[in-house]
């Protein structure tokens, strides 16, 4: 089983949640703070730790698809 | 027989009980009951608000377009007189718009808080606690850990950041904490934010004839490439200096009294102390049980929005209190117990949720992190020089705090 991110950029408000939960897979933009996904399809063993940032990301802007 | 209907509906916010002061208002707590319909709640100004105290409630609310923070609306259940009478005058604000205007504007100011340029202040904190407890152990005991301690660190942190100067710190303190007092008259308010903004607009003078490595800096350059005007660049820099010193003090302060009152959980810190992630959930377990705004975030309906079979009508005003929220049981088990382990305390509203999420909130957690972990080992029998029931707390703000905490090792 594997999954992948969806990133609805637009609705970012850079809170930066996902860096400080996920930063091996997230980043930010330095010119505004927008979050950057350095790796749409992480290892399983990611997998916790890119649920709990979709999940307090406060703009509601990250999904986790499994394929 | 209007007195009567008023009656029905709770006064918002609610006294606290002070025997159990970390506890939240009975009356707004059993809202969070799985049965409990949603209810109103009067406020100041005798208007009925919406409560709603469900997590999950919340967590769907605080991403609904449908919700409006444009405080200028009829209807907009304010915080408090002051800020009700201000609204009209404010400039569009992250707090004060909706997408896209908000989302425009937050990555205009967002820069300076994300991770890495927090991240890169970090040592800068670590040292700044190790100097002020250095300094407080050197002094006399008692001694009030909230000016010693909690009221510097987040004070220093953010004047240095923004670049205006400590040496105004009593009038930025002093006034802060009246611009977010339910009790202060509009007189005193007003003679507040003039304190404020005489500074305020003195270093944004100065920060446009030249130019330093601050936040206040950077704003005065998006006002120079006119990206923004100077009204919003300094209300601007003035709420980042409110919100930036009187919320991380606050938590500091109770932080260490409710790990005082729970040594098996000061214990557990202090063993984990070298370890950040642990320390890390352990902030955010602080933050959920304490959740120091106390009298919720505030909204207004644009459109129609079904909650649970009640329908909230276009122009009715929204009170979400987060502090409730992360005292539901539905969503952190036993809420009233402090548990620095607690597996999901990440996903608490403390900081609010939805596209207002504080902006600061790294900057606030990383001065957590490192003030409650310097705390625990640098003053391993840290202890109260005073009975619990005579520490003072601060409830008249739109976050509460203690007035002072003596404490003694």
């Amino acid at each position: 089983m594997t999954y992948r991110i969806e990133f609805d950029e637009p609705k970012c408000v850079a809170a930066g949640q996902c860096v400080m939960v996920a930063p091996d897979v997230f980043d930010q933009r330095d010119e505004d703070g927008v979050a950057i996904v350095l790796d749409e399809t992480p290892s399983e063993d990611l997998l916790d730790e890119v649920e709990e940032a979709a999940a307090v990301c406060p703009a509601a802007a990250l999904r986790v698809v499994r394929s | 027989m209007t007195d009567t209907i008023l009656d029905d509906y709770p006064l918002y916010p609610s006294p606290r009980d002070l025997s159990c002061p970390f506890a939240q208002p009975e009356n707004v707590l059993s809202t969070t009951r799985e049965d409990a319909p949603l209810g109103k709640v009067r406020i100041w100004d005798g208007s009925t608000p919406w409560l709603v105290s469900k997590y999950a409630d919340q967590h769907a609310l605080l991403t609904d377009p449908r919700l409006s923070i444009d405080e200028t609306r009829e209807g907009y259940p304010h915080m408090t007189r002051g800020r009700s009478e201000s609204a009209k005058h404010t400039p569009p604000l992250i707090t004060n718009t909706d997408a896209p205007e908000h989302t425009r504007l937050r990555r205009m100011v967002n820069l300076p808080f994300t991770v890495k340029r927090i991240e890169a202040l970090r040592p800068r904190i670590q040292s700044l606690v190790g100097e002020l407890l250095d300094e407080m152990l050197a002094g006399p005991r008692p001694v009030d850990l909230v000016q010693a301690f909690a009221l510097p660190v987040p004070t220093i942190v953010i004047t240095d950041m923004l670049g205006v100067s400590y040496d105004n710190r009593e009038d930025f303190q002093h006034a802060s904490h009246t611009l977010v007092s339910h009790d202060a008259t509009p007189d005193e308010s007003a003679a507040a934010g003039a304190v404020l903004g005489g500074h305020i607009g003195a270093a944004m003078q100065a920060k446009l004839a030249e130019p330093a490595d601050d936040v206040m800096s950077e704003l005065a350059a998006l006002v120079k490439a006119g990206e923004m005007s100077p009204h919003e660049a300094l209300t601007m820099s003035t709420a980042i200096l409110i919100a930036g010193h009187e919320t991380s003090a606050s938590m500091i302060g109770l932080g260490a009294l409710a790990l005082l009152q729970n040594p098996d959980q000061l214990d557990y810190l202090r063993s984990v102390a070298d370890e950040p992630k642990k320390v890390a959930v352990a902030v955010e377990e602080l933050l959920r049980y304490l959740t120091i705004v106390h009298t919720g975030v505030r909204r207004i309906a644009s459109e129609d929005i079904e909650v649970g079979g009640t329908v909230i009508k276009a122009g009715d005003g929204v009170v979400l209190d987060v502090a409730a929220a992360n005292w539901d049981a539905a969503r952190f088990a036993v809420p009233e117990r402090l548990d620095l382990a607690r597996g999901n305390a990440r996903t608490h509203h403390a900081f609010g949720y939805g596209a207002h999420q504080c902006l600061g909130q790294t900057l606030a957690r990383v001065e957590l992190q490192e003030a409650f972990r310097a705390l625990v080992t640098r003053v391993p029998d840290l202890a109260l020089a005073v009975p619990a029931a005579e520490v003072e707390f601060a409830f008249e703000g739109v976050a509460y705090g203690l007035r002072s905490l003596p404490v003694t090792w």
